[in-house]
């Protein structure tokens, strides 16, 4: 059905390394920022108590994982709208090349990242976090998968819609890094004031951190079917809505 | 077209109309093109050309009016039809650094048919060296012939080509008008657009010339000069004193003008050339300078629409 996906997503992989800072600036960086951050909290942090401890342990990781999906995602939107621009999409579309095939394989490649990025740091930080032993990983990561579809949809919702390649970036940063500040990571929604409890609770990236931290902390699926229920709805209405205002050029 | 057999159209086109806004891009064209023959859309930038081809393509709906393309509706029947044809657009772009391999390799993939063996494809486009270089170090010429290449792995009967000299200079467009030549060798129709009259006059079977979304006359080059511009004028230079009084005794001429040695005979038909050859010879006139102006497409252009093509 979808003739092609495979070979594009290897050719958008390929590509997508020969950049400058492609491999490094996507997977290496993150990687190393997360082993010198290890090597100094390491040393210097007190004893952890109880607060401080439930960051660390559940908190950063979380944290570490939205900002790869996030900066994936952005990564995302800024290569659709340059595909844009430059006629690619154009080109790629006169073929018998499906849109959703040429979406599909963009996506793939960026799941593909995210996981790499993310499976290097878990081998990566074993030494410096003790964490994670007990953490459920194939869990983990079937909500990391939710969470990230959900967000890449509002991702290919805003792709969908900038007008150049220059202002993609700005805009989707813009846009999906004020969503991590008042998804509950940091503060519990329940002590944030009431006008920005209501705006967390209508993102989906609040249903994306309660699902992962229930997840890292091995809750039950069956307490967050709410989260990925949320996740979902942002997910179909954001391709249904995209493929409406997609433009190809 | 040299063949006696009735020719079959493969592209029909009847009253289409699109509008982006207020602003009216294509209005009632209509027009055919048949098996085997290099057809071109010709006009100034903006004029359609490119509007209409992508509608032919299937990439956009007209507002009105019907298509088709070897028996295909190319809107609703886009992926049926774009396995049968090869499209070159205009100003297209490939990912900065796929290999020219990977392009063909992912192209070829992605055609029912089995495609047109790609090695020796790119070897006739004289990409044989290059199928390592990424797509954001070729030249020009060579993208142009990448893109050649992308629209005929899938063996098309129909290959679109849309503005494709454009930006090369004459040596390189010369040797894409050749393969241009090489694609209706193998008895495939070649449906392209361009402003460039020299390369419709040298390429194109039949034109059709578009003007504001309009278009003016369909016709083979040659027809629309005859038709349009009649007009033809010899220029030439002889000392002879009695030359001028002679000249003014050629049938079919409009006027005679002298500067110096030098004159301008214009009038119109193909005879004329003939007659004023018959003229100098009869009369013994000694010349030392010969020749004829003869009106090409863009004259034809300037005079149905008032305005250089160029412009």
């Amino acid at each position: 059905m979808l003739r092609g996906l495979w070979k594009l997503t290897w050719i958008e992989i390929k590509v997508f390394m020969r950049e400058p800072l492609g491999a490094f600036g996507t997977v290496g960086f993150p990687v190393l920022v997360f082993l010198v951050i290890g090597r100094v909290a390491g040393r210097n942090l007190p004893a952890p108590s109880l607060a401080t401890s439930s960051f660390l342990r559940v908190g950063l990781p979380v944290l570490a994982t939205l900002l790869i999906a996030v900066s994936s995602v952005i990564s995302l939107i800024t290569i659709v709208s340059i595909y844009r621009e430059g006629g690619i999409l154009k080109r790629l579309r006169a073929t018998p090349l499906r849109p959703q095939t040429i979406l599909t394989a963009h996506v793939i490649v960026k799941l593909a990242l995210t996981a790499a990025t993310l499976a290097l740091m878990v081998l990566a930080g074993k030494r410096y976090y003790p964490i994670g032993i007990h953490v459920p990983w194939f869990g983990f990561t079937i909500a990391l998968l939710i969470s990230t579809l959900s967000i890449l949809s509002i991702g290919f919702l805003i792709a969908s819609i900038v007008p150049t390649a220059r202002f993609a970036q700005p805009i989707g940063a813009a846009i999906l890094y004020p969503m991590i500040a008042v998804s509950g990571l940091f503060t519990p929604i329940n002590s944030m004031p009431p006008v920005v409890q209501t705006v967390a609770r209508l993102l989906p990236m609040t249903y994306a951190v309660s699902l992962l931290e229930g997840i890292w902390r091995s809750d039950a699926w069956s307490a967050h079917i709410g989260d990925v229920a949320a996740l979902a709805l942002v997910f179909f209405a954001c391709i249904a809505l995209s493929a409406k205002v997609f433009r190809w050029e | 077209m040299n063949n006696l057999r009735t020719p079959r159209p493969v592209i029909q086109v009847s009253g289409i109309r699109k509008t982006y806004g207020a602003t009216v891009a294509v209005d009632e064209v209509s027009f055919e093109v048949y098996d085997g023959e290099i057809f071109g859309l010709i006009g100034p930038n903006g004029a359609g050309k490119t509007t209409t081809m992508e509608c032919v393509e299937g990439i956009r709906k007209p507002d009105r009016g019907t298509i088709s393309v070897l028996g295909l509706d190319p809107f609703r029947q886009v992926y049926k039809l774009q396995d049968r044809i090869g499209v070159q657009l205009q100003q297209a772009q490939l990912q900065k650094r796929i290999k020219v391999w990977e392009a063909v390799d992912l192209w070829a993939s992605l055609y029912k048919k089995k495609p047109a063996d790609a090695e020796r494809l790119l070897d006739q486009l004289g990409l044989g060296d290059k199928r390592n270089a990424w797509f954001m170090n070729l030249s020009g010429g060579q993208k142009q012939r990448l893109f050649i290449a992308l629209a005929l792995i899938n063996d098309p009967e129909v290959v679109f080509l849309d503005e494709l000299t454009t930006g090369l200079d004459p040596q390189a467009r010369r040797a894409i008008w050749e393969l241009v030549r090489g694609i209706r060798e193998r008895g495939k129709t070649v449906f392209l657009t361009t402003h460039l009259m020299e390369e419709a006059e040298r390429l194109c079977d039949r034109v059709a010339i578009i003007e504001r979304g309009r278009i003016i006359d369909i016709d083979t080059p040659q027809r629309l000069v005859d038709r349009h511009c009649p007009e033809r004028t010899v220029v030439l230079a002889t000392s002879d004193p009695a030359a001028e009084e002679r000249f003014r005794t050629i049938p079919q001429i409009d006027s005679v003008m002298r500067s110096d040695l030098q004159f301008t005979i214009r009038g119109r038909g193909d005879d004329l050339v003939t007659e004023v050859i018959h003229c100098l010879s009869e009369s013994r006139i000694r010349v030392t300078d010969f020749r004829m102006i003869v009106p090409n497409l863009e004259d034809v252009f300037l005079k149905l629409t008032g305005r250089s093509i160029r412009d």
